[in-house]
């Protein structure tokens, strides 16, 4: 045999390799019924947001005074609040909130720290400490205080929100992604690109960052609830996401005032938000098992 | 051991200097006059003139910086503008209903968060090892304000078994334990998952060390096996987790407070973040900092203390 065509041979071999072992995770994900369970309220959580305005009986803004606070009917599956509005459809687009806020947000706290985790585990020794230095710094405040500090500066918003769960996103994000490529830096395949004269950028970006995006991703999966969390939380104090903006934070701050005549409203606003952080983690901890066994908890 | 402790009190300090020029930042880090931001529309000219000078706004901005680090290094953290009180005290009029707060909260969860990750650890894949697993991922998904919002659902306005708001008479002991039952176990029951499943993982894996093996072929009775020789190794990342979770319940105080309508540091941050009275923010969210800093700051220091493992790998 020609030395070509053993070549090919060892090509197609090492696909049908990668196409077992794809498969082999695959079945492995399927036999795992927390992570099934937790794929389907992922995915009801995304449909749910994204096609809301189709789902949604009713318009979320609609006001409806005789019927205000009713308690579940034919009608308003949920209730309504205490403007009559229908609290089903206002749950959906609280969705939307929850999940523009943690798209963006959660993506762009990957991206930093993927990119600031990669330079502190390359890059030289001084530069190392001080972003470990930066990361330890902002995982030691207490975000909730801190946040409401930044509030009462600029007055609640969305961005502000957003801006503040970034911020304490990044350092996991970033650790995670230092630790990986600390890991990897010095195997053979780094070093001969290195000898070759390849350039710090491309090292990193061509063969740093496949190796240490996947565990990020699990990450992420995780992320979401605590993203999701901390908005509903802010809302819910009336210093993130203002009414009469459907969030379901701000479902729940209404909800709170008027608890003593109708449960409803936070009974509604709680649900997707335990479903949710349920589907994350059920999601997360899935991921974790099949492709990291290393990490697997003992099971 | 010392190299560590050195170090990681180092970070502790540089973490609340961060802290004191991000406070001290905020009246003057954002665009508008600081006097009219900290006073509000309200302040009268001989207001703004005594404020200016009370606060040395008028000297150059790093003396200013400097006035308030030796202030709040001593203790002294300004003066309420409106009250004319010391910020300090009004923080620590309010701090006890908080600490009370979180040391019961973190308390319960702690007694019975342990021995559920004990006992199904010792016993996997019982019974109880399930719903101990059921119970856990279920007291996590809930978020702590929903927990507090729901438990002030079913058991106060419900049940009717509980007070709904406030603290409590004074000087009523027992008035002031029933206030307390609602708000502790909201803050605490996300902690009893935490805990019940890291220790659970923690046991598991020291009871597979070779130490734990020999103890068990000298013939030691199974009780003092788990209790004498594994759960004192595998409690050392509990303490860890304690440490933040005290630190992170501190702060986290602020919804139980708010939904409960209790006093307390996090209430006095949301109703001064409300009213926008700058100083007692700046005094409150220091202090709160401070104390979150310390206390994983001592849990660290305590976990390196007993695990000699733990000393040598951050040599």
């Amino acid at each position: 045999m020609s030395e070509k065509a053993s070549n090919k041979d060892d090509k197609v071999v090492s696909a049908e390799r990668a196409y077992s072992k794809r498969r082999e995770a695959i079945q492995l994900f399927f036999s795992n019924t927390q992570g099934v369970v937790g794929l389907i309220l992922v995915i009801l959580f995304f449909a749910s947001a994204l096609f809301a305005p189709l789902i949604a009986p009713y318009d979320p803004y609609q006001m409806d005074i005789p019927q205000r606070l009713s308690g579940p009917t034919r009608a308003h599956i949920a209730g309504t609040d205490q403007l009559g509005r229908d609290t089903f459809s206002r749950v959906l687009y609280g969705g939307r909130v929850a999940l523009k806020i943690a798209a963006i947000g959660v993506s762009i706290a990957f991206s930093v720290g993927l990119l600031l985790g990669m330079i502190a585990g390359y890059g030289p020794r001084w530069l190392d400490n001080t972003l470990i230095l930066v990361f330890d710094t902002i995982r030691a405040f207490p975000t909730i205080v801190m946040a409401l500090a930044a509030v009462a500066l600029t007055g609640p918003s969305m961005e502000l929100v957003m801006i503040i769960v970034i911020v304490i996103a990044i350092p996991g994000f970033g650790r995670l992604a230092r630790t990986n490529t600390l890991a990897i830096k010095n195997h053979e395949f780094i070093t001969a690109e290195r000898s070759l004269g390849a350039p710090p950028v491309t090292i990193l970006l061509r063969h740093v960052m496949p190796n240490v995006i996947g565990p990020l991703l699990i990450l992420a999966a995780m992320d979401v609830p605590v993203v999701i969390t901390i908005e509903a939380g802010l809302s819910f104090l009336g210093l993130g996401v203002l009414p009469p903006t459907a969030s379901w934070g701000t479902i729940l701050n209404e909800g709170y005032l008027v608890i003593r005549d109708t449960p409803w409203p936070v009974i509604a606003g709680g649900i997707p938000l335990v479903l949710t952080t349920l589907g994350f983690t059920f999601l997360g901890e899935a991921l974790r098992d099949v492709f990291d066994p290393k990490l697997r908890k003992d099971k | 051991m010392w190299f560590y402790a050195l170090k990681r009190t180092g970070l502790a300090l540089v973490i609340v200097s961060v802290a004191i020029l991000l406070l001290f930042s905020l009246l003057h880090l954002i665009p508008g006059d600081p006097v009219s931001i900290a006073l509000g529309p309200r302040a009268t000219p001989e207001i703004i003139e005594r404020y200016e000078e009370k606060m040395h706004l008028n000297d150059p901005l790093v003396i200013q910086f400097f006035i308030f680090l030796s202030n709040a290094l001593t203790g002294d953290l300004g003066v309420d503008v409106f009250s004319e009180r010391s910020v300090a005290r009004i923080v620590g009029e309010q701090l006890p209903y908080t600490l009370v707060l979180a040391v019961v909260g973190l308390g319960w969860a702690v007694l019975l968060g342990i021995p559920l990750g004990c006992l199904s650890a010792v016993r996997p894949h019982s019974l109880l090892d399930r719903i101990t697993g059921v119970i856990s991922v279920g007291t996590i998904a809930v978020p702590s304000f929903l927990v507090s919002i729901w438990a002030l659902l079913i058991f106060a306005i419900h049940l009717n078994w509980m007070p709904v708001i406030g603290a409590g008479e004074p000087d009523d002991l027992l008035d002031q334990i029933h206030h307390l039952i609602l708000p502790a176990f909201a803050i605490g029951l996300g902690w009893v998952g935490y805990l019940a499943r890291l220790v659970r993982a923690s046991m598991l894996e020291v009871m597979g060390e070779n130490y734990i093996r020999a103890a068990r072929s000298f013939g030691l009775p199974q009780r003092m096996v788990i209790y004498r020789y594994a759960l004192k190794v595998a409690i050392l990342p509990t303490i860890t987790l304690i440490g933040i979770g005290f630190g992170h319940l501190l702060a986290g105080a602020v919804y139980a407070e708010i939904i409960f309508a209790r006093p307390g540091v996090g209430k006095l941050i949301y109703d001064m973040v409300m009213s926008r009275n700058f100083p007692v923010i700046q005094g409150a969210v220091l202090i709160t900092t401070a104390m979150y800093v310390f206390i994983t700051l001592i849990a660290d220091l305590i976990v390196a203390w007993i695990d000699p493992r733990v000393r040598e790998s951050l040599q």
